[in-house]
């Protein structure tokens, strides 16, 4: 273990992190909401601990390790969880524990979603613009923005992209250079985050809300500056553009890349991870519409069926925006949202969950068993798309969903422990471990009720979803810490 | 520059490795074997695409629209060859760069013209490796000689002994020692370290001297540093391979060569392809096999096999058994830096020896040839001085006027036939081919910016 390597860029990290607490002293004046203090003490404090770690050892030059990358990732994200949350807890119109503060700041870096905050309205615009922003960072990457602004990472970008990218296979590179493919994936997230603010703008909000939906959107993330997140603009318009904008960011963000690069979109069909993930949205929002309508009549069945559409694709790309409670919908309607969620979006994209490109082949590898039931000395490998994919690809895929599976199941036990009835306890792990957001039962609104207990264990679920588990998990191995 | 590289090869892969060190350059490479591209990949920050190097649709995905540079490094001629044409054809590449190891299609000049086979630069690795071993082989004393300008000019690097006649004084007092001949010694490298030479520096034994001189002359240098050594009469080569075929081709006529191959079926082909050589079958690491032959009287013995491990092994053998220079074919770094220090007088590193005509034509201005030293730590390089003196920043001026990065000396000129070696008041011409010395990789932006014609300096 290079520990001077680390040291060093976490501290480089944590500096530029501590740049991300201006922008809402600026929201604070233009709105003169009062608020910039904690920022103010936030970035200084984050920017001390930054030049602390990093001052001792800033002319180390050593390359970093593949070990040192999962160490770095893992450790930078633990950190920023706590020191993104300082803000919040400084602030003195929130009166906020430290846990609470931590969940709030893990939640939206995480591009989770779930809140521990009610009154949101009443909230200062800066604080609200913040955890808006987190969302934005936490989105695509935060490591990769640093990859991209700062080429002395080198070889070593690779390793920390790799670890934070989600995704079974993570060695395409867009562009020959880490930086340049970093870049690319930033350019193309922030494309999209301006045309999703003007579209939203152009829907109907103000400005004020189009950016902050803008960041929570195309992060899918799921924050929003309202307590009755999207359902409080009541606009057909403005749920269209949202359902738009999360389907196009739970999409590989390479495809974008290539449409950007070749203007093209005729790949986008002949991906297949893509269209498996259009058919699931698909038979997702027909199964709730179906359901809504044969339950509530047809009447207004236009409105029905752009809250079931909406609700389907916000819950299984894992964006968690609600525009209804949707936890109190007939039949097995939440059950299947939240079943959803566990899909999430593409590998590549901002989308939690376990990515359709898994399932995909788990339920391709099913496919063959069956067929070999019924040729047994047939030789069949698992396609995607016309191309065979590698044993070491349909192995780690198989790795992965088993430890989910036990992490779920243990995180779920733990939180029945803290005293949750099972429904809420299920729907708890699932809204975190996916990155989600909202659940059932007494989750279904936020975390609030949920015990200091619960929400450490959801602040652990967050950040195992959202650096799948293997990044986290590496690092409680005897192997890894063994020379 | 977007470089392409097919094939990863050790040739390949040590292309890819250098190449994108620099900065300037982003590297994609393509091969068959998933497993080798991985591990590449986690070494260096390229891309790497899996599939047939040849292949239109392969090509495309690894981005041969806009690449700058195709080199076409795989194991078969054929492939290369074709992925150029494809290149050419589909994607219009600039230049295309390909290996071509059989010598039947290396001295069909004809072949190679844009309407036939569109290759701009066909490079050997073995006939480089073979060509810098006859030059070793030729200067004994020397552990490196480099050829610019056609061979007109050499740089040559010795290790200095205690036997050598500068050996103990200043620079300056070359010119007494050896009145009649020009030359110049253009860096130093004592215990690792690199200094450029000033007249009073001194000479040290154990110091590795980099000089240029004319052909005629560079035996008489050599003796300045280190005792004479006779010239090589007899030779050994260990491994039947192409690269030790081609050395002893190359050698036969003037020297005694002895070649050994393990492979009986392959001793029988070399055999029939070799006049004057002597064929032996057997292990090159065989005591009772190198004693029979002499190995005691033997000037040189060269291991050329394909296993880096047994070329190790089998030329320790030989200088305990008497040989008098040893040298061993290694492509690892790590390898070299083990052997160097102990028993083997030379080793000798294919991958050194080839990078250097690749990096040439990734620099830009123009340069002609580029020779890596030192594990790419350092290069020498050839480049043409283009333009008026308003236009560029080397023409027209004396060389202690031209901004030089540090680290860096201008050492000989070739003007038409002529070879100058450079003093501070030389004045460099338009056209002139300027051969320089970097001791420091890093500087070479700087030094490729002074060689581009610039019209709107001024």
């Amino acid at each position: 273990m290079n520990w001077t390597v680390v040291q060093r860029i976490l501290g480089l990290l944590l500096m530029i992190f501590s740049v991300t607490m201006l922008p809402p002293i600026i929201v604070s004046f233009i709105y003169n909401d009062q608020a910039w203090l904690s920022f103010v003490e936030g970035f200084a404090l984050t920017l001390f601990a930054g030049i602390l770690l990093w001052a001792p050892v800033h002319r180390v030059r050593k390359e970093l390790r593949l070990r040192d990358g999962f160490l770095v990732v893992a450790a930078f994200w633990t950190v920023l969880g706590t020191f993104g949350a300082a803000p919040l807890y400084f602030a003195d119109s929130l009166t906020m524990s430290f846990t609470d503060a931590v969940f709030e700041s893990m939640s939206g870096l995480t591009t989770t979603g779930a809140t521990v905050l009610s009154g949101l309205d009443e909230l200062p615009k800066s604080l609200l613009f913040y955890r808006q922003q987190l969302q934005w960072l936490g989105g695509m990457g935060i490591i990769v923005l640093a990859v991209a602004v700062l080429p002395m990472l080198g070889v070593g970008g690779m390793q920390l992209y790799r670890a934070e990218t989600p995704g079974p296979v993570k060695d395409t590179k867009l562009t020959p250079r880490i930086t340049e493919t970093a870049k690319a994936l930033w350019y193309v997230y922030l494309a999209f985050t301006i045309a999703c603010a003007v579209a939203y703008a152009a829907a109907g909000m103000g400005w004020f809300d189009a950016i902050c939906h803008a960041f929570s959107t195309v992060a899918i993330g799921g924050f929003s500056p309202h307590d009755a997140s999207i359902g409080y603009f009541d606009s057909a318009a403005i749920d269209v553009v949202a359902i738009f904008f999360m389907f196009v960011a739970g999409i590989n963000f390479s495809l974008h890349f290539f449409a950007w690069r070749y203007v093209s979109v005729r790949h986008y069909s002949q991906d297949p991870e893509f269209r498996a993930y259009s058919f699931m949205l698909i038979v997702v929002s027909v199964l709730v519409c179906g359901g809504l309508l044969s339950h509530y009549g047809f009447e207004n069945a236009d409105r029905t069926i752009i809250n079931g559409v909406f609700q389907a694709v916000s819950i299984a790309t894992t964006t968690g925006f609600t525009t209804d409670n949707f936890s109190a919908w007939p039949a097995g309607i939440p059950v299947l949202l939240i079943f959803a969620s566990f899909v999430g979006g593409s590998a590549g994209s901002t989308a939690g969950g376990i990515k359709v490109i898994r399932w995909l082949l788990v339920y391709k590898q099913g496919v063959r068993e069956i067929v070999r039931l019924v040729h047994p000395s047939a030789e069949i490998p698992v396609k995607l798309g016309n191309k065979a994919v590698q044993y070491r690809v349909v192995d780690a895929v198989w790795g992965f969903f088993s430890i989910y599976i036990i992490v779920f199941g243990i995180m779920l036990l733990l939180m029945m422990a803290t005293g949750l009835d099972q429904v809420t306890a299920f729907s708890a792990v699932a809204a975190t471990l996916n990155n989600l957001g909202p659940g059932l039962g007494d989750v279904s609104s936020g975390f609030m009720t949920v015990s200091d207990t619960g929400k450490w264990i959801s602040i652990a679920g967050m950040l195992l979803g959202r650096l799948e588990i293997f990044t986290l998990l590496v690092l409680i191995t005897p192997t890894f810490w063994r020379h | 520059m977007k470089i392409l590289i097919l094939g990863a090869g050790q040739v390949g892969s040590s292309a890819a490795y250098h190449l994108s060190r620099e900065e300037a350059n982003e590297v994609t490479i393509v091969d068959m074997r998933p497993d080798v591209l991985r591990e590449l990949q986690d070494r260096l920050d390229i891309r790497t695409v899996v599939g047939h190097a040849a292949y239109p649709e392969v090509l495309k995905r690894a981005g041969a629209n806009d690449a700058d540079i195709v080199i076409a490094l795989t194991d078969t001629d054929e492939t290369n060859i074709v992925a150029c044409q494809v290149a050419y054809t589909l994607f219009h590449t600039p230049t295309k760069i390909a290996r071509i190891r059989a010598a039947d299609y290396m001295n069909a000049n004809k072949l190679f013209v844009q309407e036939a086979i569109p290759i701009d630069v066909r490079i050997s690795p073995e006939q480089l490796v073979c060509e810098y071993i006859e030059q070793l082989i030729l200067y004994p004393g020397a552990s490196q000689v480099l050829k610019f300008a056609d061979g007109r000019v050499r740089l040559v690097g010795v290790k200095a002994d205690r036997d050598g006649l500068l050996v103990g004084q200043e620079i300056a007092t070359l010119k007494e020692h050896i009145p009649n001949t020009e030359g110049r010694i253009a860096a130093i490298y004592r215990s690792g370290k690199a200094m450029l030479p000033k007249g009073d520096t001194i000479i040290q034994e154990g110091d590795e001297v980099f000089f240029i001189a004319d052909r005629k002359d560079i035996r008489i240098f050599i003796n300045e540093m280190r005792g004479l050594e006779d010239p090589v009469r007899r030779v050994v080569i260990a491994g039947g391979g192409n690269i030790g075929v081609r050395l002893a081709l190359a050698l036969e006529q003037t020297n005694q060569v002895k070649i050994i191959e393990r492979d009986p079926k392959r001793a029988r082909v070399i055999s029939e392809q070799l006049n004057k050589a002597i064929v032996l079958v057997g292990d090159a690491a065989d005591e009772e096999l190198l004693l029979e032959e002499n190995i005691d009287s033997v000037d040189v013995f060269c291991a050329l096999t394909n296993s880096e491990e047994a070329n190790i092994l089998s030329s320790m053998l030989s200088k305990r058994l008497g040989a008098h220079k040893v040298m061993a074919l290694i492509n690892r770094a790590s390898y070299v830096d083990l052997v160097e220090a102990g028993s083997i007088d030379i080793a000798i590193s294919p991958q050194q020896v080839t990078i250097g005509s690749l990096l040439a034509h990734v620099r830009r201005g123009d340069v002609v040839k580029v020779h890596s030293l030192r594990r790419g730590a350092a290069e020498a390089m050839e480049a043409i001085a283009h333009g008026t003196k308003e236009e560029s920043r080397v023409v027209g001026r004396a060389i202690e006027d031209v901004d030089l990065p540090k680290g860096t000396a201008i050492v000989a000129l070739v003007r038409g036939d002529q070879v100058i070696i450079a003093h501070h008041d030389t004045v460099i011409e338009t056209d002139d081919h300027v051969i320089m010395f970097m001791t420091d990789r890093r500087k070479i932006d700087k030094l490729e910016s002074l060689f581009q014609v610039d019209v709107s300096f001024v």
